[in-house]
């Protein structure tokens, strides 16, 4: 079955994506989509039922060690890439009213 | 010349550092403007380092093969103090604090870092071309792509502005390029060589490897490069690292496997040809060539699409114009910030996917899309683990088709992603595979033989690889003539 991408979905995914698109770039957003979803269906051909999902091709365990500082103070280092900073921290618009 | 015979006539002091260091660059200054491999190029620096390595060398503290060998990476491996863009505009002056792990590697074995190399924006596409610092072509043939995303590390190497270089492997991205730049490239098993410091597109398939003139390099490469790395939490402790004992002439008695999909509809008659043809001189030397069905061949791009986006949509979360790069000009407040820097950074392919990733990790679709996804890439796993069972290496040819001309690509993605049909399932299985140019078709544009192994085998491949490199005397694995080179 044709998927068919609503103008609600794509305000959504955009939300979630954090992107803000021109009504052109929502259009083509959703025939891409469409397109895309459709081919994705094609995995509905295939009985996975009792198939564990992998994530990992190999067994991943947490990995635990000390928590011990071994690569100094990196603050300056750090924070000369910032678009804006302030007070040896990043600067972002006001979030609190 | 190779980079183990460029560091072996360092050694024997037929060449210094900086010599080679300056050749490299002679030949960028002739052919940087036709092919544009380069997104950064640190002469100064690379010019010091030359020094400081010459004089390791002179005192014995160097000896390595790589040694003084001049090396360009990918765009989107940190270096320390140097431009990291990832050929994106929202990281367009980001300059890292750290060097990524395989980089601190070769550094350490007396590689020299001569620059940074153009690549597909964040590692999303196959041509080079959704760099937002303009395309890359093919040394081979100008008005051609070099392929992608590695397309800058790939083309570099072919046009000989560098010994050799790094490129990075989420769904074909170093062997498809090889293929089309006729330049050898392997993709390691996943967690060979660290991530530490890859900035991460999808981070269960993202995976380090070589690119190279030839398959010894490959090797030489691979063995400085690899290696279990604490700061990367999947990075994987394998048994042996000695890669370079697997260059031997002898193939008698390996087992290849060909994939009948890996042979059928879409594949272009000059490619199946040469493929073909090679594997006919591995079987003429020992080998015991088969074909077999390895079935489920048709899903491994659709699978592949939902996991990369998902994990590629919530990797770059971090892009967010607060910590580097780009932030834009006029905003009201913090979430219209977020949402303006990250639509004016990133271009159209990398949208795409972070929308389509985000949708498939929404709730709702979870289950039907990102789940069913890693389901099939269980079973994929399980088709190529009765493959080996029965096969040393399967082989088949990197790409369906040779490197398209610029330009043609980009209007229909689906098409385009099509294009990984032979390398993307590797990545899902976690399994090593390398291109080796086996011959050019009549445009005389390079062609690629994937070489694929089971897990932690590389030195099958680099086996056969090596032999067939033997039995053909490299005559396809020319550089480009182009430049001082031509």
């Amino acid at each position: 079955m044709a998927n068919v991408i609503s103008d609600e979905t794509i305000e959504y995914v955009g939300i979630l994506a954090k992107l803000e698109l021109s009504e052109q770039e929502k259009e083509d957003a959703k025939k891409d989509m469409e397109k895309m979803l459709d081919y994705i269906d094609t995995l509905n051909e295939l009985d996975t039922s009792g198939i564990e999902p992998m994530s990992h091709v190999f067994p991943v365990n947490n990995v635990f060690r000390e928590d011990e500082v071994t690569n100094g103070d990196g603050r300056a280092n750090t924070l000369k890439n910032a678009p804006l900073q302030k007070n040896n921290s990043f600067e972002v618009p006001k979030t609190i009213g | 010349m190779t980079a183990v015979e460029l560091g072996q006539k360092i050694k024997a002091k037929e060449v210094s550092v900086m010599e080679a260091v300056e050749a490299a660059y002679a030949q960028i200054e002739a052919v940087e403007q036709d092919v544009n491999s380069f997104v950064t190029i640190d002469k100064e620096s690379a010019k010091k380092r030359a020094e400081e390595v010459q004089r390791l060398i002179d005192d014995g503290a160097l000896t390595g093969p790589l040694a003084g060998v001049p090396v360009a990476i990918k765009d989107n491996m940190c270096i320390k103090d140097m431009l990291t863009t990832c050929s994106s505009r929202i990281l367009e002056h980001f300059k890292p604090a750290f060097s990524s792990e395989a980089v601190l590697a070769l550094e350490k074995a007396g590689a020299v870092v001569i620059g940074k190399t153009n690549m597909d924006e964040f590692a999303m596409g196959s041509t080079t071309e959704t760099s937002y610092y303009g395309a890359t072509k093919n040394p081979h043939a100008l008005g051609h792509v070099p392929g992608g995303s590695s397309g800058g590390s790939c083309a570099a190497v072919a046009a000989g502005e560098c010994s050799f270089a790094l490129g990075s492997d989420t769904g074909g991205s170093i062997r498809q390029p090889s293929s089309f730049c006729g330049v050898v490239g392997l993709k390691p098993t996943y967690g060979t060589v660290s991530r530490y410091g890859l900035i991460a597109y999808g981070s269960s398939l993202d995976q380090i490897g070589p690119v190279a003139k030839d398959v010894t390099d490959c090797a030489a490469i691979l063995e400085v490069i690899a290696g279990h790395d604490k700061k990367d939490s999947t990075s994987v402790k394998r048994e042996d690292y000695d890669f370079t004992s697997a260059l031997v002439d002898d193939v008698k008695d390996l087992k290849i496997g060909l994939p009948k999909d890996y042979f059928g509809e879409g594949l272009e008659p000059e490619v199946k040809e040469a493929v073909l043809n090679a594997v006919k001189v591995l079987e003429e030397r020992g080998a015991i060539v088969e074909e077999f069905d390895l079935g489920l061949v048709q899903y491994a791009i659709p699978a592949y699409y939902v996991i990369a986006s998902a994990e590629a949509s919530s990797n770059l979360e971090r892009f967010d114009g607060v910590k580097y790069g780009h932030r834009s000009a006029d905003y009201e407040g913090l979430h219209n910030m977020y949402k303006k820097t990250r639509s004016e950074g990133f271009g159209a392919e990398v949208k795409r996917r972070i929308m389509l990733g985000s949708f498939v990790l929404s709730s709702g679709y979870y289950d039907a899309y990102y789940l069913k996804a890693l389901r099939t890439k269980a079973l994929i796993k399980a088709e190529f683990d009765k493959a080996f069972a029965k096969y040393d290496v399967i082989i088949g040819p990197a790409a369906p088709t040779t490197a398209p001309e610029l330009g043609k690509s980009l209007g229909d993605p689906m098409k385009m992603y099509l294009g990984d049909i032979y390398t993307i399932s590797l990545n899902l299985a976690g399994l090593p595979g390398m291109s080796v140019p086996v011959g050019k078709d009549s445009k005389g544009l390079p062609i690629g033989m994937q070489i694929i192994g089971d897990c932690f085998q590389e030195k099958k491949i680099i086996r056969a690889g090596y032999t067939y490199e033997c039995a053909t005397e490299k005559q396809y694995e020319q550089l480009a003539a182009i430049g001082k080179e031509a």
